[in-house]
């Protein structure tokens, strides 16, 4: 295995135009990210941390280029896919994939779970027949700690943490090796937060999965990453290891954020 | 509130049904189309079949004598006013049950001459009266159903798969795309439909021969009609786009034309339905208003509209009342459309129900 | 002089279900509770413990049917709630009990200015208030908005997701409620927001010596601000005390595995405790 990171972002800024008037004249720009950098190695987790409007969430649609980058570049194993195409973006779309915050948003509730999660299947393994795509989504739903005949029910007889399990088994069909987790738990009781950040630990060590975990609460950030990005008004304002970040931070608005986080004293 | 969204969708066929309005005219709907299906079986006559000597032959019910069905043989009186008496000599004819009869193609192509009840070709039943020609009122209505009614469903089909891929290809995409097809939306919706309509007849030659007329009808109303149904799902797909299963799905790769068919549809599907069921009234009135101005069906075929325009005359209003009828019957189906629709409306989204 | 006043809110053995068809699902199981004046309650429970549904039918705000409440009485200030026609109960909406809840995005209305919909509550409790517009930029001030009069005339989209809460709260106030049911006032926010919303909270209950009803799934949020606290567990209440107590040595397993889940910082734990509902049902419950 080399040293190379499994990606790698430098300068990538996103910037949004602002439109008014009859023929869309762009009058001012958003500046959702603004020239920020980071690596993320082969099979550890950084954390993205910060409020919302910090361009956490923009961040990491940008590197499924969700959304278009304005510059900068993002590279994946080596490789850039800033300006790839879609048609070239297509067999890197089954080593990347997402979670994401709502799971009331994030999965449509006029299909069965199979359809949901045979979705990927179909795009990624044409070859496999339907009663094989059958067997599969089973496997994937137990390995999430949901039932296998949980599969032809709709999106809406499930609780918000198990939707959100069907959300994981869903980005997990296509075998990543990246999964960008966007705000996975902030929906779920607290309760639910700690089931699912476990799954998603226990998942990483089964797979040996690389994460981009977003978060706005710290304590969450601090226990699941290796390293902890500390986002703010599209910039990163601190880096370091979760010791440093919590033993001394150095930024004002990093330690703000500590001091935010609710405890039982 | 999961077990509320889980009645939502198990009760959608018993809130309709719950409907008083869907209770009377979806059975009312149902009927109309079954008989517009086995409109040659249950019509006693072919739609052209005339005989000049009875026109304007008042309706007359068959009863039950000697062991047969028999219907009354009235003769002319009064050329001028079609005054009509009993044959004293020769007072009845019979009516014969699943008998042969004037040969037909069921659906097209399926070769039949067996009709629910029929007489033979010399005698005459008129059931609803008789035309100018001496054509049969209730046979012409029941032929003229078959226009009347598909073309509401057709051109539905066809306006409605048109909005929804125009409409989902809009709003999904956004951008220049969305610009474009909504302008051409909109200079369609500027145009008064009327004229349009006027105007696209005419450049189809009037000589065509009526299966023709049919398709440029559909052609014509569908044309006009797509642009209502696009604006409103590009609105729905723009919101949804924003949806995280939208992302999800682009997460993955998907092709957007399936993201648009799996992902954007479904979830406009129940606005779709009661739309298309509140808009087919404005094609059986759009074919009733063609075939009304002569740009239509034409003679011999029958359509509704066909038929109320040979009804236009003062002295058809007085003296042969039963020559209205098809007025009666396209604002029966239209008024059916309606409350099905207003009734299916409150099924899909029971909070849109207005305080009755 | 010599009788004790009656407790603000006295409820007793509370039975509300929910009919969905033939089936009928219990939401809260007989809880009975009290809040003394000036006091603070901090009802804790995951979703779909009841905890919201006992808020919520504190002045019948649920929808009957497909809610019914089967049993039970809701005494405020001495008078029992539920015996009250549906006219009279309307009065003690925002007037004596208000509500604030979680999303504040999609409880205030789109189409209006901050200031129409302060005033509105105004005119619908306090006819007597003259100056609204002094009375409305007090309030904001009061919630810690500022520049309060500049900000009467925004619309909710300007305002941020915390912004949008205390606009929620100065709502609440306006009418000058003797009890303040927020219900998850924190969730949909950032814990840097959560913070600053739940130390307004704090103030207000340390300045106005109003009564609150705290309803939240979150242990974090609780400690310095409820006095009391209920723990609840499917439709019953498992474990009730004052809350320092309650904190410090909880006595029911469930307390204890919501307190364990929350995750910690500075200790680096392998995993985070989750709670084993299974276990759980079949031993604490069945003998409490």
């Amino acid at each position: 295995m080399s040293a190379l990171p499994l990606l790698q972002v430098r300068d990538l800024c996103v910037h949004f135009p602002v439109r008014s008037g009859l023929l869309g004249r762009s009058v001012d720009t958003i500046r959702a990210v603004d020239g920020i950098s980071f690596d993320i190695p082969r099979g550890t987790t950084v954390g993205l941390v910060g409020e919302s409007g910090s361009g956490k969430t923009t961040t990491g649609r940008a590197i499924l280029k969700l959304v278009p980058a304005t510059s900068g570049s993002i590279t994946f194993e080596g490789r850039d896919i800033t300006t790839a195409t879609p048609s070239a973006m297509r067999p890197l779309r089954r080593r990347m994939q997402i979670i994401f915050q709502d799971p009331f948003n994030s999965l449509n509730p006029r299909l069965p779970i199979f359809n949901i999660i045979g979705e990927a299947l179909e795009i990624h393994f044409p070859e496999l027949a339907k009663k094989d795509r059958r067997h599969r989504v089973a496997e994937l739903l137990s390995k999430v700690g949901l039932k296998p005949e949980h599969m032809d029910r709709y999106p809406h007889e499930f609780s918000g943490g198990q939707r959100q399990r069907i959300g994981i088994a869903r980005a997990l069909a296509v075998q990543p090796e990246f999964i960008v987790c966007d705000e996975p738990v902030s929906a779920l009781d607290v309760s639910v937060q700690a089931q699912i950040v476990n799954l998603l630990q226990d998942l990483q060590e089964e797979f040996g999965l690389t994460y981009l975990f977003i978060a706005h609460d710290l304590a969450v950030v601090e226990h699941i990453s290796d390293h902890v990005l500390v986002m703010h008004s599209g910039t990163i304002v601190e880096a370091g290891t979760p010791e440093k970040i919590y033993g001394q931070p150095e930024h004002e608005y990093t330690r703000n954020l500590l001091a935010s986080v609710p405890t039982l004293a | 509130m999961h077990p509320a969204t889980t009645a939502h969708t198990a009760s959608l066929w018993s809130r309709f049904w719950s409907h008083g309005s869907a209770r009377v005219f979806f059975p009312v709907l149902l009927l109309l189309y079954l008989s517009a299906l086995l409109a040659p079986f249950l019509a006693p006559y072919g739609e052209a079949d005339q005989l000049l000597s009875k026109a304007y032959h008042p309706p007359a019910l068959p009863v039950w004598k000697n062991g047969q069905l028999q219907v009354p043989r009235l003769v002319l009186t009064n050329k001028a006013t079609r005054e009509f008496r009993l044959d004293t000599q020769n007072p009845w004819a019979p009516v014969s049950l699943f008998a042969k009869g004037s040969p037909y193609q069921w659906l097209g192509f399926i070769p039949c001459d067996r009709h629910l009840f029929t007489t033979s070709p010399t005698e005459r039943l008129y059931l609803l009266g008789a035309d100018s020609y001496g054509r049969c009122v209730f046979s012409r209505l029941l032929y003229g159903s078959q226009v009347s009614l598909s073309i509401g469903l057709i051109g539905i089909a066809i306006t409605t798969v048109l909005g929804m891929l125009l409409g989902g290809i809009a709003g999904y995409f956004g951008g220049w795309t969305d610009s474009l097809l909504m302008r051409v939306t909109e200079v369609l919706m500027s145009i008064p439909g009327l004229y349009l309509i006027l105007a696209l007849r005419a450049v189809f030659s009037k000589d065509l021969d009526s299966a023709n007329i049919y398709l440029v009808m559909i052609v014509i109303l569908s044309f006009i009609g797509w642009s209502g149904t696009a604006r409103v799902i590009r609105g729905m797909a723009l919101s949804l786009r924003e949806r995280d299963f939208i992302s999800a799905s682009r997460a993955l790769g998907q092709n957007p034309l399936i993201i648009i068919t799996r992902h954007i549809w479904p979830n406009v599907f129940s606005y779709v339905i009661v739309s298309a069921t509140l808009s087919v009234p404005g094609y059986i009135l759009g074919e009733a208003s063609l075939s009304f101005l002569g740009l239509g069906i034409q003679d011999p075929q029958s359509s509704w509209g066909l038929m109320l325009a040979q009804a236009q005359s003062i002295r058809v209003l007085v003296s042969f009342w039963w020559m209205l009828l098809p007025g009666l019957l396209i604002s029966l189906s239209v008024m059916s459309f309606n409350f099905v629709g207003d009734a299916l409306r409150d099924a899909v989204d029971p909070k849109l129900r207005l305080a009755r | 002089m010599n009788t004790t006043p009656p407790p603000l809110l006295d409820v007793r053995n509370l039975r509300i279900s929910f009919r969905d068809g033939d089936r009928t699902t219990t939401a809260v199981d007989g809880i009975s509770f009290r809040l003394q004046h000036g006091e603070t309650l901090a009802i804790v429970g995951e979703s779909g413990s009841g905890k919201s549904v006992t808020a919520l039918s504190l002045t019948r705000l649920l929808p009957e049917p497909p809610a019914n409440i089967e049993s039970g009485q809701i005494f405020f200030n001495g008078t029992d709630l539920l015996a009250l026609p549906p006219e009279k109960i309307r009065a003690y909406r925002g007037k004596k009990v208000a509500y604030i809840f979680q999303e504040p995005g999609s409880s205030l209305n789109p189409v209006f200015r901050i200031r129409t919909q302060i005033a509105e509550a105004l005119r619908l409790h306090r006819p007597e208030v003259l100056d609204e517009e002094a009375e409305c930029g007090r309030l904001l001030d009061l919630v810690g908005i500022r520049q309060p009069r500049t900000r009467l005339n925004d619309y909710p989209h300007q305002l941020s997701g915390g912004m949008q809460q205390r606009v929620m709260i100065a709502m609440a106030l306006a009418c000058q409620p003797s009890l303040l049911v927020a219900d998850e006032p924190t969730t949909a926010l950032d814990v840097t927001i959560q913070k600053q919303v739940m130390d307004l909270l704090k103030d207000l209950k340390k300045n106005l010596g109003m009564s609150f009803i705290l309803i939240t799934h979150n242990f974090g949020i609780v400690s310095g601000f409820a006095d009391q606290i209920a723990v609840m567990y499917r439709g019953r209440i498992v474990e009730q005390g004052a809350a320092p107590q309650v904190l410090a040595s909880p006595q029911h397993p469930y307390t204890r595995a919501l307190m364990d889940c929350i995750p910690k910082l500075g200790r680096r734990q392998k995993r985070l405790t989750t709670i084993d509902h299974d276990n759980l049902t079949n031993t604490e419950l069945a003998h409490p």
